[in-house]
């Protein structure tokens, strides 16, 4: 059982490459192997800067002879049946075997694929996987044509079992695989040949490599914090960084220095930011102090003082990074002192959020008015929503987040902090991104949720106006996450809210940006045409266009613009002089649109909270479905009740009782609406049905007005038992075709009783 | 450490000094700056247009290099609206690129015995000449000192072969083998020479005028215009026959026109200094220069340095 080594020598692999091109060199030779008829007992793959390997243990020696046994025509058929099989079996007719069959005698042929031995199929199979490696993005080098992540170097392809290795006889683009690789690129960079696996990663190791990726963050890890350990401090946990760096060094040394006296003041994510992106630095924090005060680097060498003097330069690099950023803490600080955070903020008005949609200034005018009026529904004050929505963004336009994008929100607090703002509307400013993804916290402050709602629903509904929404894999403005979030901080704050209002309200504000501006807006074909009285299409004059008011229409300089998307007529005033002319989405539909979107993410949420989709579906059908809490209470009993007994036999009498009902109306043409006449009943199961049907109702109306559901489905189950016993003891279809009538009018009831709780019929099983 | 410092530059000409003579003797071409202004080394011809084709071509040369809007009034430490930039450029890249480049930090220096140099991946894209490769920036000590390119793409054509290209932020790399904080402090000649001469001696003056001349006084109306009669220049000479009736031969005018488009991208520059041009606008604008660009390169390949058969 030979085992096999290969690995790739390169130059510099990419740090965030290097993960996912272990995996796919893994799972592309191994497939490959096996598809050839090899079989392997492990396998394990490895990657450094330089490198990537394969290790691949318990190979069998060779593929097996595969025999097969073919049916061919019968002996007497004409002879281009015969000679078209002898081509596809690649056999002469002499070859062959006549057989006796059950249709006489037949010709049969065995065709047998030789065994073909492990190197040959190694070397096909590494070979194809070097050529069609899926490398998020690959170049050329040189005058060759072969495609790696930077050029590829040399090829370490053995076959090794007891009696020694053999290099896989192999040649790619020139480079011929041979059983030599190089240590450390500094410390060690003569070649040296390898006999196994074992091997390879000993002699590595000697040569200052260190095949593991995750040996190598380990040790970073351990070290860091051990170096910190000792002097009262600790690093500040960083995973992403930890495997990056661990992506860049082949022989990790750690080395901890000073952070300036100078720059201690800055804020701890200021400090943390720029080291962390900018040089790769771990922080290290004080607990004590809670503050960060000195950093740590990870070199990929030893050298002669210790690193001494790779500290130092890292050291005066971190200087000049952060006395950039002192530069523009002060400067910024110094804006917002004499001008407030709203004087910042004016500067947005330069800034575009997108070309259809305004400037970041409108965009901020939009999400104040929307805040404003959400504060209320979550128990923040009007004015203080309104106060942290006008300068949440401001700090886009500081020169700390010019430099450091990511600082967003962060800075925003510092500022607002700085320039006099109180009362959560600091916060606010920080926290109205949030949550960014479904593992981010979810705001809880009211000035927040209001705030982060209010940007949230502008970005959605002014992407749904404008007709950009995410299709597929595309979701350029991360509208996903943005739907998400509303979803996160609605459920998270257990909040009654109506989303289609709020997102009528959002697009008004975005109408009142178009007419700031001027812009024209321009009617969209939609394939439909406006119909005269007999059915021809007529010319459409102005007024025609602003009677029909379902769209918003192109309209001459200083006309009057209406809209009445929302089913009322609003005068918006005058368009101006605008420049800019689109189209924008059908507006009957954006608001449609939007909530299913929303309602789908929320399927999505709720699924992995546990919760059936038919289950989501059956109360998505109820009115008042934009208030997701509501959805979601309800979505929460009917899980719960379909679970019970009598919620699973309840369903199977509504849907017997619904079967039967459809059946009839479909075959009578007729709708049984009329309510049943009790003084018809005729059977004792049926008198009682009408009384549980009686005391049901009265139970689920103000159970559902009061959004108990639990109680609306325990009266939904009460009627479990007379349903059972009516369908047991009674004939609907009877010859009597009042009884008849009179029952399928109760099979109506019973149908439509159940649907003022949930849509039961969406309810699979 | 005495050998070591024996061998460390002084000044920053001797850094310059050093690299062309390593690169001179590596066997490249060692040119001189091309004479107009232009935002980075790439732009010299030697890069842009010899990239392109299938002639082999080595050349290394100084660039000065000028950035509106890094202008600080010659006050920033690091950060200058003129400065200087070192190019090489091989194609085909020979296989021992990056360690003729280590070589070359060795050549103006650097113990590799005692600093941690690193190949960080940083893939290179410039939309105004419709190229990109990939690549890395080199980390000395944690320190950017050089961009270190794989040309796959130069003016909408693919390169073939590729190129390898070096740049070197000569203040920059200079400052941190010599040492020095501020780029005003750095020795330009020999500290002990007869009359010793600190880089702010020669620029601290230029960028202060250049700084207030870039942000606030250049002429907007005037740029605006000079944008548009170069845009217009290029493509003229590029629609002018190639057969030239005075000589009876083909000459195809590619390095005039390619000025042209030079001109275009740092009259962009300018303007962008000046904050005269909105974010929608700026896209548009990358988009016209680039539009000339390829218009240029579609031009030298059909030249004779650009391979075409003659």
């Amino acid at each position: 059982m030979p085992d096999l080594l290969l690995e790739l020598f390169s130059e510099e692999i990419p740090a965030r490459m290097q993960k996912r091109a272990c995996d796919d060199l893994k799972a592309r030779v191994t497939d490959g192997l096996v598809e050839a008829g090899l079989t392997y007992a492990d396998a394990a793959a490895f990657a450094t800067p330089r490198r990537l390997a394969l290790a691949v243990h318990g190979l069998t020696a060779g593929s097996p002879t595969l025999r097969e046994e073919r049916k061919g025509p019968r002996v007497d058929a004409p002879e281009k049946a015969l000679e078209g099989f002898l081509r596809s079996t690649g056999l002469t007719r002499d070859q062959l075997e006549a057989r006796d069959d059950k249709k006489g005698r037949v010709w049969f042929a065995v065709v047998e694929t030789p065994g073909r031995p492990a190197a040959q199929i190694v070397a096909e199979v590494v070979e194809r996987v070097i050529r069609s490696f899926p490398w998020p993005k690959s170049m050329r080098w040189g005058a060759g044509s072969l495609r790696w992540v930077r050029p590829l170097h040399s090829i370490l392809c053995i076959l090794s079992d007891e009696s020694g290795a053999s290099v896989v006889d192999l040649d790619i683009d020139g480079i011929r695989a041979g059983d030599t690789t190089r240590g450390h690129r500094f410390m060690a960079p003569e070649p040296f040949s390898v006999t196994s696996f074992e091997d390879y990663e000993a002699k590595l190791r000697r040569t200052k490599v260190i095949l593991n990726a995750e040996e190598r963050a380990d040790h970073i890890w351990i070290e860091a914090h051990n170096a910190a350990f000792a002097q009262g401090l600790e690093i500040v946990e960083d995973k992403g960084l930890l495997a990056e760096v661990a992506g860049l060094v082949e022989w990790p040394v750690v080395l901890m220095g000073e952070i300036g006296e100078a720059f201690l003041d800055l804020p701890p994510e200021v400090l943390q930011t720029s080291m962390r992106e900018h040089q790769k630095f771990f922080s290290v924090r004080d607990p004590k102090a809670g503050q960060i005060v000195k950093f740590v680097t990870v070199a990929n060498r030893e050298t002669a003082d210790d690193g001494a003097t790779i500290l130092a330069g890292n050291g005066r690099v971190l200087a000049a990074r952060l006395g950039d950023a002192k530069f523009f803490w002060e400067n910024d600080l110094r804006v917002v002192r004499e001008r407030g955070l709203s004087g910042m903020a004016e500067g947005l008005a330069a800034v575009t959020f997108h070309s259809k949609l305004g400037s970041q200034a409108d965009r901020v005018a939009r999400i104040t008015a929307l805040a404003r009026e959400i504060a209320p529904l979550v128990g923040a004050k009007p004015d203080l929503a309104a106060e942290a929505a006008g300068i949440a963004k401001a700090d886009l336009v500081s020169e700390m987040v010019y430099e450091f994008p990511e600082l967003q929100g962060i800075m925003g607090r510092y500022y607002a902090q700085a320039a006099g703002h109180d009362d959560g509307v600091p916060e606010a400013c920080e926290e109205h991104y949030k949550p960014l993804g479904p593992g981010d916290s979810v705001p809880t402050a009211p000035v927040s949720v209001a705030v982060a709602l209010a940007d949230k629903i502008d970005m959605l509904t002014g992407f749904w106006v404008i007709d950009e929404k995410p299709t597929g894999s595309k979701d350029p403005y991360a509208l996903r996450r943005a739907a998400l979030g509303v979803i996160r901080l609605v459920l998270g704050n257990d909040l009654s809210l109506k989303l289609g209002s709020i997102c009528e309200s959002a697009f008004l504000a975005l109408l009142q940006t178009y007419f700031d501006k001027g812009v024209l807006l321009a009617d969209v074909p939609t394939g439909q045409s406006y119909k005269g009285e007999d059915g021809k299409p007529v010319p459409q004059t102005l007024t025609e266009k602003m009677e029909s008011f379902d769209r918003i229409y192109s309209l001459p300089v200083g006309s009057t613009l209406f809209v009445n998307t929302i089913g009322t007529t609003v005068e918006l005033g005058k368009a101006g002089s605008g420049s800019h002319v689109f189209s924008l989405a059908d507006q009957r539909h954006v608001k449609t649109d939007l909530l299913a979107f929303l309602h789908d993410r929320l399927k999505v949420h709720l699924r992995d909270e546990g919760i059936r989709h038919d289950v989501i579906d059956a109360v998505l059908a109820m009115p008042g479905s934009d208030d997701l809490t509501l959805v979601v209470k309800r979505a929460e009993a009917l899980s719960a009740f379909l679970k019970t007994d009598d919620g699973e036999n309840l369903l199977q009498g509504f849907k017997r009782a619904n079967n039967i009902l459809t059946q009839a109306e479909e075959q009578d043409g007729v709708e049984y609406s009329f309510g049943p006449e009790p003084k018809l009943a005729e059977d004792a199961t049926e008198k009682a049905l009408f009384a549980a049907l009686d005391r049901a109702e009265a139970e689920i109306a103000p159970a559902m007005q009061t959004e108990d559901f639990a109680a609306a489905m325990s009266a939904m189950a009460g009627l479990r038992a007379p349903i059972d016993a009516f369908f047991e003891a009674v004939q609907i279809n009877t010859d009597n075709q009042i009884v008849r009538r009179n029952r399928l009018n109760l099979l109506h009831r019973i149908r439509a009783t159940c649907l003022e709780v949930a849509d039961l019929t969406r309810i699979s099983g | 450490m005495g050998q070591t410092h024996r061998d460390r530059p002084r000044s920053f000409q001797e850094v310059i000094l050093r690299l062309q003579a390593y690169w001179g003797a590596q066997g490249c071409a060692v040119l001189q700056p091309y004479d107009m202004e232009v935002g980075a080394g790439t732009f010299h011809p030697a890069t842009t247009l010899r990239s392109l084709g299938s002639k082999p071509w080595a050349a290394a040369y100084v660039q000065p290099s000028r950035r509106p809007t890094d202008g600080r009034y010659g006050e920033n430490p690091n950060r200058l609206q003129h400065y200087y930039q070192y190019q090489v450029l091989i194609k085909p890249s020979p296989p021992d690129l990056q360690d003729l480049y280590l070589g070359s930090l060795e050549a103006i220096g650097i113990d590799m015995g005692l600093h941690d140099i690193r190949f960080v991946e940083d893939d290179w894209e410039s939309p105004t000449l419709g190229a990109w490769g990939l690549g890395w920036e080199v980390w000395c000590d944690g320190m950017e000192v050089s961009q270190f390119t794989y040309f796959q793409q130069v003016g909408g054509h693919d390169c073939h072969p590729v190129s390898g290209e070096l740049t070197y932020g000569l203040e920059r790399l200079a400052m941190y083998v010599l040492g020095i904080d501020h780029v005003m402090e750095m020795p330009f000649n020999a500290p002990e020479a007869r009359i010793p001469l600190r880089y702010g001696d020669v620029f601290r003056q230029t960028e202060e005028e250049y700084s207030r001349w870039n942000f606030d006084v250049a002429d907007t109306e005037v740029l605006l215009r000079h944008f548009e009669e170069a845009e217009a220049e290029c493509a003229r000479i590029l629609d002018v026959p190639a057969d030239d009736p005075k000589t009876g031969r083909r000459i195809v005018m590619a390095h005039p026109a390619y000025d042209q488009c030079i001109k275009a991208s740092h009259i962009f520059n300018l303007l962008d200094a000046r904050g005269v041009i909105s974010v929608t606008e700026r896209q548009a604008y990358i988009g016209r220069v680039r539009a000339l660009a390829k218009l240029c390169a579609d031009a030298f390949v059909q030249t004779e340095a650009g391979g075409a058969p003659s």
